[in-house]
């Protein structure tokens, strides 16, 4: 029978290929899945992994896609390599928009193209506040992270529910639940004409070199690694838990408000009620997919928008529903971390015996009053 | 008074949700494992339970489809995390994103579906008493099975054997190993038992609490149940108490609406969220309590042998 070892040092090749193999496991499941749909699956993968790639403006709308993911993922990648738990990443990314949103409704018309600056700040604010929520109470109070930066989300979500049915909704927008348009000035400025795709790509790819450096090049980094890893090593050594805390609930909140802004003031250009897309979930499946690596990352982001829009056409192209999407995100995070599992441990092929070895130190897997694994 | 009165009885309807998930969660943990995904595995137990209600019509086998949902989707969780090792809050987060999809997914030829006129349930003669009959005594009768699932629960926990050597489990896997149990094949059993009290919790949402399929019906349901366990220390009928008091919270919001409270509708469906960060505060202020009543292992894999 199958028998799981302690592989004596973590594999350098199964951490890297243990995505791709996920991935593979994931598009076998997804052929079987089309074909129980009754659904071609040679068009259903090649509506998902070839047509997002096809044209130029469908690479525009991928990278835009993947700029919002690469950015909050880069903030959770920090938190979970110091064992903070934020999967409030929505919320935080949510409560950017609203707080971008409100200076962007400031402009009037002969203001600067200063305020894209102070749009996006406010966005950064915006989510490090509601991730300094968590932090202070976890911080001050000990309460579970994981709880709270969640139930944060389902506040969020009403809160800006509050702003767009109530005091920001536009008084000539036949009372839809949204804001008005803003203005021309706020929009963050786009690449190329033509293409939806602006500078939040630019600020994403920085921000991979910038978290590149702090967490391999720097000794805050560092510190907040050994946290994560050994606790007690970083105790023994002096580091702060609580500044590691607050550094990766920050930093994760910053960057996930900072895609809320990006969000709003760009392809979004308002605020309405769907602006909560999941991103701040399927963030952490980018994160974990991307090794929780700042190059990773990219490399997820750009798969994990392509499971977007592949979503959107299967809708349109195979009649089928949008949240198949969610469908492959899930099947990809669940696959990653079974594959994950060789990077520790090496399968055995093991006969199975009618009696137990006699007892030797580092007999994996047996117990030794039952002789069988339990 | 009647209004009171029909409060009671929305608090029960609504706590009895939460109690089957929040139990159910709370014999996995008992037994060492948290898993996240109890959200998911009530969004696709709720599918299958409202599924099987269309085309049976029969709640009792909705109930059935959705606890074997929630046991196969917790099958998978345990056999990754209690084989494989993969980490728990990362796997149960797993289930949460793919139960979410894949609930959305199947569910939305649901979406129309409409349930045939159900029956509603008194209880003879008790029933008939003003204030208490109608508070008390017209729930559906899984309100009361979730007062003797707690019952029986805390009689399983610490009056028998298996429930002892579930709980030396949850405190030391390595003791027990020691002494002979099958540390994994118990750990899986506890966590899908506990999948399969949250799949009946998610079936009792879209047959008898809403009852409709909408996508993401749960609404962090399963998150509440999971910070119920904390805050009942891992005990049976403080987890009963605490499921009423979030019942409570979530239906103090309709009938503050009801009397005509002026306070803008997004800020009361808030409540439930807020008062399990409130509470979540309140237990947790005092680590060394909580410490001590925790199943010592929570969160740790158990590799026999190394």
């Amino acid at each position: 029978m199958l028998k799981l070892e302690v592989r004596p040092q973590a594999s350098k090749v199964m951490s890297v290929m243990s995505p791709v193999l996920a991935l593979a496991i994931t598009v076998v499941i997804g052929t079987v899945l089309f074909m129980l749909l009754g659904k071609d699956p040679v068009r259903g993968l090649y509506v998902f992994f070839v047509e997002p790639l096809k044209s130029v403006y469908a690479l525009t709308e991928l990278a835009m896609k993947a700029t919002p993911l690469i950015l909050i993922a880069l903030g959770l990648a920090v938190c979970f390599r110091s064992n903070v738990w934020n999967i409030g990443a929505e919320g935080q990314f949510v409560v950017g928009a609203i707080a971008a949103a409100g200076v962007a409704m400031t402009a009037d018309k002969d203001t600067g193209r200063w305020i894209v600056g102070a749009v996006l700040v406010a966005g950064v604010l915006g989510g490090m506040l509601w991730a300094g929520i968590v932090a202070f109470l976890r911080d001050r109070f000990n309460a579970n992270e994981i709880l709270v930066s969640l139930m944060l989300v389902y506040v969020a979500d009403q809160v800006l529910g509050y702003m767009v049915y109530g005091p920001w909704k536009d008084p000539a927008g036949f009372n839809f639940p949204q804001t008005i348009t803003f203005l021309k000035s706020t929009n963050v400025p786009k690449l190329f004409p033509g293409f939806r795709v602006n500078i939040g790509l630019i600020i994403a790819l920085c921000a991979v070199g910038a978290f590149w450096v702090l967490l391999f090049r720097t000794y805050a980094g560092f510190q907040l690694q050994v946290g994560g890893l050994a606790p007690a090593a970083a105790r023994y050594a002096g580091f702060s838990s609580r500044k590691a805390l607050w550094t990766a609930l920050l930093l994760s909140g910053g960057m996930a408000g900072l895609a809320g802004a990006l969000e709003v003031a760009g392809p979004l250009g308002q605020l309405t009620p769907y602006v909560p897309a999941g991103y701040g979930f399927a963030a952490i499946i980018v994160a974990y997919v991307g090794r929780l690596h700042p190059v990773g990352i990219i490399f997820s982001a750009i798969l994990m928008s392509m499971f977007y829009i592949g979503g959107e056409l299967a809708q349109s192209r195979l009649g089928l529903p949008k949240s198949l999407t969610g469908v492959f995100q899930g099947l990809l995070l669940f696959t990653l971390l079974a594959c994950d599992t060789l990077i520790h441990y090496r399968i055995r092929w093991q006969a199975a015996r009618p009696a137990p070895k006699p007892l030797v130190a580092g007999s994996i897997g047996g117990s030794p009053i039952t002789g069988k694994g339990a | 008074m009647d209004s009171f009165a029909l409060l009671l009885a929305a608090t029960l309807n609504s706590g009895t949700v939460l109690a089957f998930a929040a139990l159910g969660l709370l014999i996995n943990e008992r037994a060492g494992i948290v898993n996240l995904g109890a959200e998911g595995m009530m969004l696709v137990a709720a599918v299958a339970g409202y599924a099987t209600a269309v085309h049976t019509g029969s709640d009792w086998m909705a109930f059935a489809g959705g606890a074997a949902a929630g046991a196969l989707l917790a099958a998978a969780f345990g056999v990754l995390v209690i084989w494989l090792n993969t980490n728990q809050y990362a796997t149960g987060l797993a289930l949460s994103l793919f139960g979410t999809g894949f609930s959305a997914f199947v569910g939305i030829r649901y979406t129309q579906e409409k349930l045939t006129e159900r029956p509603s349930f008194q209880i003879p003669f008790l029933s008939d008493i003003p204030f208490i009959g109608p508070a008390f005594f017209r729930q559906h009768p899984m309100v009361y099975i979730a007062i003797a699932l707690t019952i029986a629960l805390a009689w399983f926990l610490y009056r028998s054997r298996a429930g002892l050597v579930l709980r030396a489990i949850g405190e030391s896997p390595e003791s027990a190993h020691a002494l002979g149990y099958p540390v994994r094949r118990i750990r899986l059993i506890a966590v899908m038992v506990g999948g399969a009290l949250c799949g009946v919790s998610g079936a009792y949402i879209s047959v008898v609490y809403t009852p409709l399929w909408v996508e993401g019906m749960v609404a962090g349901k399963g998150w509440i149940a999971l910070a119920l366990t904390t805050f009942a220390t891992w005990r049976p009928a403080r987890v009963l108490l605490g499921a009423y008091l979030f019942g409570g919270v979530t239906m103090l919001q309709f009938h503050l609406q009801g009397e005509g409270v002026q306070i803008p509708s997004q800020f009361l469906t808030m409540m439930p969220y807020l008062a399990t960060i409130v509470v979540l505060v309140l237990i947790s202020r005092n680590a060394t309590f909580i410490r001590v009543n925790m199943p010592a292992s929570i969160g740790k894999p158990f590799f026999p042998g190394s």
